[in-house]
């Protein structure tokens, strides 16, 4: 029997039966209850997988995955979720604990309204339905890093509903055409962070760390609208750039601010949904789509394999442990239509306000940037894809007459080599955006080539303090601005190389290029290679 | 705590997956089986050692299912007592912690600056077979 080929339905992704082991997913066994999606026998049929490029082969099977999101990002505020005790990410153990994140009796829970505002300002950036009353819950766990025994979250009746998350992906052969896709937001609620557990297997204990213990956390959740890790990585990205943007969250995977819980299933275009597994605590961004593509074909493989899928989280609702917060009454929002006379200011939120001062979010920034300079899409995601970048480009815009898609260019693919060459951020750089502007200007006035204004940038880098002017002086870069040396030269070259002028006339198309570097050496780089190539052709015909 | 939760444990566990029921229930209350005090005592940490335990858990259940002759047809359950209270909003400001050498003394063990814990999940000798708390 030939070896089954399993097909992936995602952008130019093939999957093929590997045959690898069971891989073991860490992390909490207990499990957020909030969707129950993907179970077998579900009427629910997956949405319309992509067309593959190829028909499948006799004995092939057809595999689309779902992958749903669980992400936590941590609010940045100054102090926590119930207590008045810091948010930081590096301090002394246990020397940001109040005695309430310690859990001591008698103590109990004050909201932040610095965090509802979070949640409040997150809700509206993905078009979500702001809930006017929520509620606050106890979920019920033993872990040491939870003094409690108990995290205070919003299971029910979470602060906001029913939204949806554009991001982008690329697609095609050669992956260069971008494409928007959609996953649906199913809530945003507010919960407490655990503390850190460090392992000791040494001696066989575990440190406790309560600094994180009450931190407040935002907890979107995507239900399962993207088909492998790539999707999901770019929705995360989109997310983590959103929070970023309306300052929410600083969203940093490496420091824990954003963390990710993949739910997984697989199944046969056009069946009932799968099985789903949960991979959790995914905190790195290049991890994160590679161990969600390997659960999705570890789940084929056992599938085909005659295997099945094992769910090994169990719902979590009020069965186990899952009971309203009784500190805590209602949470109740206002808009401007419904905002009771005479109130505290301090003491009520007010939605539209909070839409009212909504900063720009990264979709508009880069609609914005593809009308204004006639970038193509994939550019302005790369100018927001890096820190500071964007505001470089700006930079340069402001202070240069060469035209925007000369900057674009030379921003992203000059600037931004030289920057990833030496893993330097945009703010270290060595070249300012006035020089890179400085430089523009000499190549769109035409007072040096292209390929001098190269070298002229390399030596920007290497060298603080001078002046791109000063470099093209140094270096006798600029252009030659006398025409008739330029036909002299010409002239001479095609006497002294008369072979290669048979050539030319022979009709070899590679034999010009010869006596173009030939020019191009007698006039010390100096010369446009175009313009020598013009003059050339010319005194050949003549 | 716990008492809750296991009375809302054979709540779901007779009714199926509903809400709290809304009738009175002519019936009595249910034997409690080995299954489901294995899993309670999973739960809660509590240790069901005695026959005795047993039987004053099912008094204890028995007592509480009397609420069941209350007919709440019809009406919102209350949650909290607080409901019609207004929840207050606090400003976003640092006004305490920095007290880990307080906090520090309330352990039995401690290590440097860090509360010591067993390693994994609580222990509980009952527990060996099963790994359901395995962190990352």
């Amino acid at each position: 029997m030939a070896t089954p080929v399993l097909r992936w339905c995602c952008p130019g992704r093939r999957w093929v039966f590997a045959g690898i082991g069971g891989v073991s997913r860490h992390g909490r066994g207990v499990p957020t209850g909030s969707t129950s999606s993907g179970k077998r026998g579900q009427s629910s049929v997956a949405q319309q997988p992509l067309i593959t490029a190829q028909k499948p082969r006799k004995g092939e099977r057809e595999w689309a995955a779902v992958v749903g999101l669980e992400i936590h990002a941590q609010i940045a505020s100054n102090s926590k979720l119930f207590s008045g005790s810091q948010v930081d990410f590096a301090a002394p153990p246990n020397s940001l604990v109040s005695f309430f994140d310690a859990s001591l009796p008698g103590t109990l829970p004050v909201l932040n309204r610095r965090c509802v505002e979070a949640a409040v300002m997150t809700g509206l950036a993905l078009d979500c339905h702001i809930n006017r009353r929520s509620l606050f819950d106890r979920k019920h766990y033993f872990y040491a890093d939870l003094p409690a025994g108990y995290q205070i979250t919003q299971q029910r009746l979470p602060i906001a509903v029913n939204g949806s998350l554009a991001y982008s992906v690329c697609v095609g052969k050669r992956r260069s055409q971008m494409v928007t896709r959609t996953a649906r937001v199913k809530q945003i609620q507010l919960e407490q962070d655990s503390g850190k557990s460090l392992h000791d297997s040494l001696r066989s204990q575990t440190l406790i760390d309560l600094n994180r213990a009450g931190v407040g956390l935002l907890e979107v959740v995507l239900e399962p609208d993207m088909s492998c890790g790539e999707e999901a990585a770019a929705a995360v990205r989109e997310l983590q750039l959103i929070l970023q943007a309306l300052g929410t969250s600083q969203a940093n995977m490496a420091e824990g601010q954003l963390r990710v819980d993949a739910n997984i299933s697989v199944h046969n275009p056009g069946e009932p949904l799968g099985i789903r597994t949960e991979v959790k605590n995914l905190n790195s961004a290049r991890f994160l789509a590679k161990a969600i593509d390997y659960e999705i074909q570890r789940q084929i493989n056992e599938l085909e394999n005659g295997g099945k899928i094992l769910n090994e989280t169990r719902s979590f609702d009020y069965k186990l442990g899952l009971m309203p917060e009784p500190n805590l009454p209602p949470l109740l929002l206002y808009d401007s239509g419904s905002l009771p006379p005479g109130t505290d200011p301090q003491q009520v939120i007010n939605i539209d306000q909070l839409r009212e001062q909504l900063p720009e979010l990264p979709r508009v920034t880069r609609e914005k940037l593809v009308q204004q300079y006639g970038m193509l899409p994939e550019h302005s995601f790369a100018l927001l894809n890096e820190v500071g970048l964007l505001e470089f480009f700006q930079n340069v815009i402001k202070e240069t007459r060469a035209e925007p898609k000369k900057v674009t260019s030379w921003v992203l693919n000059t600037f931004l080599g030289f920057l990833k060459q030496q893993n330097l951020a945009v703010s270290e750089s060595p070249v300012t955006p006035s020089a890179l502007a400085e430089l523009l200007d000499l190549l769109d006035r035409k007072a040096i080539s292209s390929s001098a204004a190269k070298q002229v940038f390399q030596e920007l880098w290497r060298s603080k303090g001078k002046t791109p002017a000063q470099i093209v002086a140094e270096k006798q870069l600029e252009l030659m601005q006398d025409a008739e040396a330029l036909e002299q030269l010409c002239c001479s070259t095609l006497e002294a190389h008369p072979q290669v002028v048979t050539d030319v006339k022979k009709g070899n198309p590679r034999a010009i290029n010869k006596l173009i570097g030939l020019v191009r050496r007698a006039t010390l780089g100096r010369a446009d290679p175009t313009v020598i190539k013009e003059v050339l052709e010319r005194q050949l015909s003549s | 705590m716990w008492t809750r939760a296991v009375w809302l444990g054979l709540r779901a566990s007779a009714g199926g997956r509903r809400g709290f029921p809304s009738k009175a229930d002519p019936q009595g209350s249910r034997r409690v089986t080995a299954e489901l005090i294995e899993h309670l005592e999973r739960l809660a940490l509590v240790d069901f050692g005695s026959q005795e335990a047993v039987a004053r858990l099912e008094k204890a259940i028995a007592f509480a299912d009397r609420l069941r002759a209350v007919d709440t047809d019809g009406v919102e359950p209350m949650e909290s007592v607080l409901e019609d209270r207004c929840l207050y909003l606090r400003s976003d400001n640092v006004v305490e912690g920095n007290c880990a050498e307080e906090l520090l003394q309330n352990s039995h063990r401690v290590v440097e600056e860090y509360f010591v814990a067993p390693p994994g999940n609580i222990s509980w000798p009952k527990l060996d077979e099963k790994e359901p708390f395995s962190h990352c």
